[in-house]
């Protein structure tokens, strides 16, 4: 099936803060910060993928569009494709 | 060792030392910083300690080190600045400094006392010679009215009061014939002089001639006195009983009095002998100046180190009478608090200094294990105790459970940014904190409250600084503007005819439209890539759809926060090997959050994720009431097939961990009307404590609401105002406005919405976050350390 950016969007995120939160912890050398550097960067990681993710999935479905006024439609008509 | 996950394990250590060697000890033990003393002597008031003399007479060598800088800043000498780690002086150099120190400071006095009453001296001398001349003319003008009336005498002091003198004469005066006079001269201040005119007036009612003349205020004089004006005066009077009164008029006002010379000759003499003094007496001070800033030179090359030195010292005699002397008075018994880890630095820090000392005998370090409850410590470095700190400011973890500081260093910068999210003001403050790190050192110097708090808190800035960007991107708000980096998913020509409704004259009609996304084409059906979409910046209808997509993410978040709290507890249950407490608390506490907040957060993503009619979408709020209500309706829309079901069981498991919690059992033996009380309360506290605690993190929304609104604001009223100027003018108003929409930027929505969004961040980590887990009655572990002590009095 063709790649939606919704797919691609998707795969990409997923696996931009899995590598971040999941394969780098285990090439930080070892140390007395270790400890706080994996905990620092697993917990980015789900926070910010997360917050990506309600972000995106609450824009999935809409059950309503934007009200826009006269002229800005005229201009986006003219302007977005 | 991960620790900051944990306290470290501490342990009680008793320490023998020879008497001889506990300066050294102590002082290597100070350096290295890692050891707290226990007080053994608790009963004993701070007055009858051992070592109290000596803590006496360190605190006096420090006030005359104080008065000692004091002068020097008066001064303008320059301190020179600390040379690196000195030798702790022993008690023998403690003599010698006193006596240093004595000797410096009756010095000091000395000199200032003479530099003062030279310098009053000199002020004497110049009141002196000022009056002189003032009287010289006097007498000259005296004297040539009288050549034109009368012959002068030249021994008296007779001369005729003429009318030209005084303006406020009485009429029974004479106006001619030699009368003996007498005569007053003196100095008075300015400000003072009416009311003492007036009072010479009703005491003599005006049988006096006054005659008075600003001084003229040299440079000189005002250097030497300051920028007072005075007034010399002259009275002449008759009589010597009104000659008592007037002195003691004059001394009421505080006036000085001189003698003058009574013939035109004698001035001459005397004016010269007073300006040979008065030369004299400049050379004089000028000598005692340049001896007294030698003296404060010499010293203020060494006054650093002695500051240092003295608080050693003290810090050392200070905890020495913490310690137990023994009866042969050669050994002194000390109780250390320690890390296990740091047992061997020690032991090598004790050799060490009583190696120093020249004593044969190695001090002894005997672990004794103990029931009282250690210090917690948690080691930090400067990135992490910031975050501890805020941590510890709500209370210090018991021992050995689990800190949350470590968890904090990330969550707590990201729950600001989801309350602060705009990409712009991210960026000013990510800026601000970088600079803020790079300048630390120099910045330290302001000692200002504020600032120390600021620079203390530069890695937390900096970290809400880089979340906040990060939101700010994904909220698509960057100072209330979007980008469109992707392209937007919803397509207004879709609208239009063929596809959808609109026709080219409902433009003309209606002043607002809404796109329809169930129209194809007009919603691309897929989402925007990274963010909120940017078309939500245009619309009117905006806070519509972000105020829903804010509340279930604060939701979602708040929940998430909390399962991990309750998750943490888990941790510190497996630690302190309360089994039956994971069985009877955690999992309770989890099955009663997951089956009624994880179903909410269930129903919010299948919401998100399905497609449905807007017509007959039932709104998860009314079903969520619904099924706690126990209130079913066939007419009810369901939003899933199995949803009857589904509620029927979250009920049942809500109810079975209710009363799963008042079967608690504890081993001692405690009534068990008590513990169900007390356990029925707890069940109460956690259920509801849950529910308000969910709805506690909507603050999230309400703040991100709330700086989305205020930027707006600033955006429309002040900087479009500016730009959409059309006249000449607009460019010089633009900057105006540009400078007022800063301002205002940086002090409302910077930092008045900076603090807020810090503190209810920190609020939802202390008590919805820290609840779940946390028991924070510990206390802090405080080591003797020297480089603490010196950075906090510097």
């Amino acid at each position: 099936m063709a790649a939606t950016s919704f797919v691609i969007a998707m795969s990409v995120m997923t696996l931009f803060w899995g590598l971040i939160g999941g394969v780098i912890p285990w090439f930080i050398p070892k140390g007395p910060n270790r400890g706080v550097i994996v905990t620092m960067l697993v917990l980015t990681a789900v926070c910010c993928y997360l917050f990506w993710l309600i972000a995106i999935l609450s824009q999935l479905n809409p059950l309503f569009g934007p009200v826009l006024t006269n002229d800005t439609i005229w201009y986006l008509n003219q302007h977005w494709q | 060792m991960s620790s900051l996950f944990r306290s470290e394990e501490m342990c009680l250590v008793q320490l023998f030392f020879q008497t001889e060697s506990a300066h050294n000890c102590i002082s290597e033990l100070g350096h290295l910083g890692l050891v707290q003393f226990k007080d053994l002597n608790p009963g004993v008031a701070a007055f009858q300690r051992r070592f109290v003399k000596e803590v006496k007479k360190c605190e006096e060598m420090e006030r005359i080190l104080r008065y000692l800088e004091k002068e020097m800043v008066k001064s303008n000498t320059v301190i020179a600045a600390t040379k690196e780690k000195e030798m702790v002086p022993c008690a023998r150099d403690v003599l010698e400094l006193e006596s240093t120190f004595e000797k410096l400071e009756q010095e000091l006095r000395e000199i200032n006392r003479n530099h003062a009453a030279l310098r009053q001296n000199l002020i004497e001398l110049m009141d002196i010679d000022s009056l002189l001349r003032m009287t010289e003319d006097f007498f000259e003008e005296a004297e040539s009215l009288l050549t034109y009336s009368e012959p002068p005498s030249e021994d008296s002091v007779s001369m005729t009061v003429s009318s030209h003198i005084t303006s406020r004469r009485n009429s029974n005066s004479s106006t001619s014939g030699a009368l003996h006079l007498s005569f007053i001269a003196g100095v008075i201040k300015q400000e003072r002089f009416p009311a003492f005119e007036k009072v010479l007036w009703r005491l003599f009612h005006g049988n006096f001639v006054l005659r008075h003349a600003e001084m003229q205020a040299t440079e000189e004089l005002q250097a030497v006195r300051g920028a007072v004006k005075k007034d010399v005066f002259i009275i002449f009077v008759q009589g010597d009983h009104v000659r008592e009164k007037i002195r003691k008029v004059c001394e009421g006002f505080r006036a000085s009095l001189y003698s003058c010379p009574k013939t035109l000759y004698e001035p001459k003499q005397m004016s010269t002998s007073v300006m040979t003094q008065m030369e004299d007496l400049r050379m004089i001070l000028r000598r005692t100046e340049e001896y007294r800033a030698g003296v404060l030179t010499r010293a203020a090359e060494h006054v650093q180190e002695w500051g240092s030195k003295v608080k050693k010292m003290k810090a050392i005699y200070y905890t020495l009478n913490l310690c137990n002397i023994d009866i042969t008075q050669k050994l002194i018994v000390a109780e250390i608090w320690c890390p296990v880890s740091d047992l061997t630095l020690v032991q090598s820090a004790l050799i060490k200094g009583s190696e120093q000392s020249g004593s044969s005998v190695t001090p002894v370090l005997n672990r004794i294990q103990t029931q009282q409850t250690p210090p917690t410590f948690n080691r930090t470095n400067t990135f992490t105790e910031g975050f501890q700190a805020i941590i510890d400011a709500y209370g210090v973890g018991t021992y050995q459970e689990i800190n949350p500081a470590s968890y904090t260093i990330v969550t707590f910068p990201f729950l600001f940014a989801v309350m602060f999210g705009d990409c712009g003001h991210g960026l000013v403050m990510t800026l601000f904190a970088v600079w803020v790190t790079s300048q630390a050192e120099s910045l330290r110097k302001w000692k200002n409250e504020l600032t120390d708090v600021v620079i203390g808190g530069r890695y937390i800035i900096l970290l809400m600084g880089m979340f906040s960007i990060y939101t700010g991107l994904i909220y698509n708000d960057c100072f209330s503007k979007s980008f469109n980096i992707f392209g937007s998913s919803w397509c207004v020509l879709s609208m239009f005819h063929p596809h959808g409704p609109w026709q080219n004259e409902t433009l003309h009609e209606y002043h607002h439209l809404q796109l329809n996304p169930f129209v194809p084409g007009v919603y691309s059906g897929d989402p925007y890539v990274f963010g909120i979409d940017p078309v939500w910046n245009i619309a009117s209808n905006k806070l519509s759809f972000l105020n829903s997509f804010k509340m279930k993410m604060s939701v979602i978040l708040g929940v998430s926060h909390m399962l991990f709290g309750v998750a943490l507890s888990l941790v510190n249950f497996v630690h302190f090997r309360k089994f039956q407490d994971i069985f009877l608390q955690f999992v309770p506490q989890l099955i009663f959050m997951l089956s009624l907040f994880g179903y909410l957060i269930f129903l919010i993503l299948y919401k998100w994720c399905i497609t449905l009619r807007s017509e007959t979408a039932p709104s998860i709020l009314l079903l969520f009431i619904n099924m706690m209500l126990f209130d079913y309706q066939s007419e009810h829309v369901l939003l899933y097939r199995g949803q009857v079901f589904g509620n029927n069981l979250n009920d049942q498991h809500g109810t079975d961990t209710r009363s799963s919690f008042s079967q608690h059992q504890k081993d001692e033996m405690v009534s068990m009307g008590d513990i169900f009380v007390y356990q029925a309360i707890h069940t109460i506290e956690f259920c509801l404590g849950c529910i308000s605690n969910t709805a506690s993190y909507l603050r999230l929304w309400a703040l991100s609401l709330a700086h989305a609104e205020l930027s707006e604001v600033l955006w429309r009223m002040v900087l479009q105002v500016g730009l959409k100027i059309s006249s000449g003018m607009g460019s010089l108003m633009l900057v105006v406005l540009f400078a007022a929409f800063a301002v205002l930027t940086v002090t409302v929505l910077l930092i008045m919405e900076g603090l807020s969004a810090f503190l209810h961040a920190l609020r939802l980590h202390w008590v919805e976050f820290q609840n779940k887990f946390y028991e924070g009655s510990g206390y802090k572990f405080t080591p003797l350390s020297f480089d603490s002590l010196l950075k906090t009095q510097q």
